[in-house]
């Protein structure tokens, strides 16, 4: 009887035990323009070459513009890491969606996307949310510069085995509550620091029902829980996403890789080191209040009051969090106005999500005191998908800016950002101070509920529209 | 890798839990292509007033008068005391690149988020965990001691304070190893090459999908 996580663990070790500290066979390396540049300059300079250059795949992501993008990046440093990209993979002969490709986009994204993410892979990448990817029954986790240069020049990595935890989330969501509100409410159950130490499964009634797009949003947002791998076991909504996909089997090895993907769950009676038992059915809409994604509550509840801390340090950073955020105890989240809107991010970027905010903002506009809300889709193809249903126009028409695929104001490296004080209802994964741009104020929120807010100016339950 | 020796340091209190990499090193010193010059820009937004960019020359900036680490009793710190769950947030390595290239040899805390602990072995960069009550304790005596300092001693695994106590620490010992004799990981792993190499050839028969 194994667990998800032990049967890709083991799958996987080329060196040492099976319990402890291994050597460990990576099947897909993705990289973007920010955390390779010096891995790539130190791999030369040792004067070694890649191991494997077909399991990488390349996009320029944080840094690209969701503007007009025919005169290129007009940030000469942020131009210079692009190119830098575009070099290393020219010279190294690995495979790069370039910034006007129609396949580029978000790097997590556009690995499942592909089908350059395929079950019972380990999957790495420069880059926290790499987590997402997860969500296709993976040991998908980020890694640092110097981790990104061992997996160029060894296909390898030497790690740790993680602790497991099984979050058992079951019953049935209520309308209007997605993938985004079960993620923010584990958060606010097990905290930022929850899963430090663990691979987390996701499983449960509630985990089975949910689409391919809500399981990356879910795993993708383990990573704020503290854990740097989350997954979900292999089912038929997971084969028929892959299907058809440009890097994925066909023909008869398509057969034999489905055959081998449905042994990817974990075995009845199979035992973790931790659960965590969720009820699906009482989680209602999600509204982070503070400065980390711990820091939530529902739509209909209040900020909280330091006043009732009574843990010294669990007071002061809710009062640090609280001036940051320019919020007053006790007040109503419903009364919480906003200035700009974003949907988008490795979190919540793919085609459901802007169904589902289309759907909100339809026949709707944006409220006055709205000074930008914008929709960055995934990639190229989730904004081509868009646009053949109209969903662009939809958004168009309700006052929303509809721009080019890229990470944009999820962390704000290019010309998309929050002025000191400015206040976002953001579908993206991190509410950090300063993380929108310096100063400013993010409030964590599905795509529902930040298009809702778009159309009142404040959060407002999407129950009730 | 440069080999990690020791440390006897002058030690610097950041009294906050959940310190994350957004804070440590903004985004926007991340479009550098360089591994170096990071240690200016550590915590930019609580160092300094105005806003950092890449390039700025640090003789412009405003300091923030208020923020600890500006004090004139921490300067030289080569020990960052901190609280819980201490690099949350991205992967990116520049956190610790930026610590130590402040001038920080060690990090002691009750706790890390695995990227960032992970990241710090693999640039030499020593994260201490201690619990949390050893913490509590430290951050008092250096509130009460200018000066305070500790002696690390990674070989013997123990943290000294200037009174004489001696607290141990755990630390994997692949890593300790690795830190203690400034070893290249990748040059390690390559002597496992032809594991490798028939590791992938099964892998190519048994899971040919994979190879596409």
């Amino acid at each position: 009887m194994q667990t998800l996580y032990n049967k890709l663990w083991k799958n996987h070790v080329v060196h040492g035990g099976a319990d402890e500290t291994a050597l460990i066979y990576i099947d897909r390396h993705l990289v973007h323009e920010v955390t390779s540049p010096q891995a790539f300059e130190s791999l030369k300079i040792a004067g070694r070459k890649p191991w494997r250059q077909d399991s990488v795949l390349a996009v320029a992501d944080h840094n690209v513009p969701t503007t007009n993008r025919t005169n290129g990046i007009g940030d000469p440093v942020s131009r210079l890491q692009v190119e830098t990209l575009d070099r290393n993979c020219e010279e190294l002969g690995i495979t790069e969606f370039k910034m006007n490709d129609l396949r580029q986009g978000i790097v997590h994204v556009i690995g499942p996307e592909q089908g350059a993410t395929l079950p019972g892979m380990t999957v790495v990448c420069g880059d926290s949310h790499t987590s997402t990817h997860g969500a296709f029954a993976c040991l998908a986790f980020g890694i640092g510069t110097s981790e990104v240069e061992h997996v160029l020049a060894t296909q390898c990595l030497s790690i740790k085995k993680a602790l497991e935890m099984q979050i058992l989330v079951e019953g049935k969501l209520c309308p209007g509550v997605t993938a985004k509100d079960v993620a923010l409410a584990i958060i606010g159950e097990i905290g930022t620091a929850g899963g430090t130490g663990y691979a987390i499964e996701f499983s449960g009634d509630t985990i089975s029902d949910l689409s391919m797009e809500a399981r990356m949003t879910l795993c993708n947002m383990a990573i704020e829980a503290g854990a740097r791998a989350g997954m979900i076991a292999v089912d038929d909504t997971t084969i028929k996403y892959i299907s058809g996909r440009p890097f994925a089997p066909k023909g008869d090895l398509w057969e034999k890789a489905v055959s081998y993907w449905r042994t990817l769950r974990t075995d009845e009676g199979a035992k973790f080191d931790h659960v965590v038992n969720i009820n699906a059915t009482q989680i209602r809409p999600q509204v982070t209040w503070g400065t980390s994604p711990e820091m939530v509550t529902t739509v209909d509840g209040r900020v909280p009051n330091p006043l009732k801390i009574t843990d010294p340090v669990k007071r002061n950073d809710m009062q640090r969090a609280l001036d940051y955020m320019g919020l007053v105890p006790d007040m109503l989240i419903r009364e919480i106005y906003l200035d700009k809107v974003f949907i988008g991010s490795c979190t919540n970027s793919r085609i459901e999500d802007l169904r589902v905010a289309a759907e909100v903002v339809k026949g709707r506009h944006i409220a006055k005191n709205i000074k930008l809300a914008m929709v960055v889709p995934g990639s190229g193809l989730v904004k081509l998908q868009a646009e053949e249903e109209g969903l662009d126009k939809v958004f168009l028409k309700a006052g929303f800016e509809w721009r080019e695929p890229g990470c944009s104001m999820c962390l704000a490296m290019n010309d998309d950002y929050l002025s000191p004080r400015e206040r976002c209802a953001s579908t993206s994964n991190r509410n950090f101070e300063g993380r929108q741009g310096q100063a400013g104020r993010t409030h964590l929120v599905s795509p529902a509920m930040a298009a809702a807010a778009a159309v009142a100016g404040h959060f407002t339950d999407i129950q009730n529209i | 890798m440069e080999k990690f020796i020791g440390c006897n340091g002058l030690v610097a209190p950041l009294d906050r839990a959940n310190i994350d990499t957004d804070a440590i090193i903004p985004k926007q010193f991340l479009k550098s292509i360089e591994r170096s010059g990071f240690g200016r820009y550590l915590f930019d937004e609580w160092r300094y007033l105005d806003h950092g960019e890449p390039g700025k020359e640090v003789a412009q900036r405003i300091l923030n008068p208020d923020f600890i680490l500006n004090q004139n009793r921490f300067q030289g710190a080569q020990i960052l005391l901190t609280r819980a769950n201490f690099g949350c947030g991205s992967s990116r390595e520049h956190a610790p690149w930026a610590l130590q290239d402040y001038g920080f040899q060690v990090i002691i805390a009750p706790s890390y988020a695995d990227i960032f602990f992970n990241n710090s072995f693999k640039v030499g960069l020593l994260p201490i965990v201690l619990k949390e009550g050893v913490v509590d304790q430290i951050f008092r005596e250096v509130d009460l001691n200018v000066g305070y300092s500790l002696a690390v001693n990674l070989k013997e695994q123990t943290v000294v304070t200037p009174a004489g106590e001696v607290h141990t620490f755990d630390i994997d010992s692949f890593r300790k190893e690795n830190l203690l004799n400034g070893l290249d990981e990748i040059g390690l792993t390559l002597q496992y090459a032809s594991e490798i190499k028939s590791f992938e050839d099964k892998r190519r028969i048994e899971q040919p999908w994979l190879f596409i």
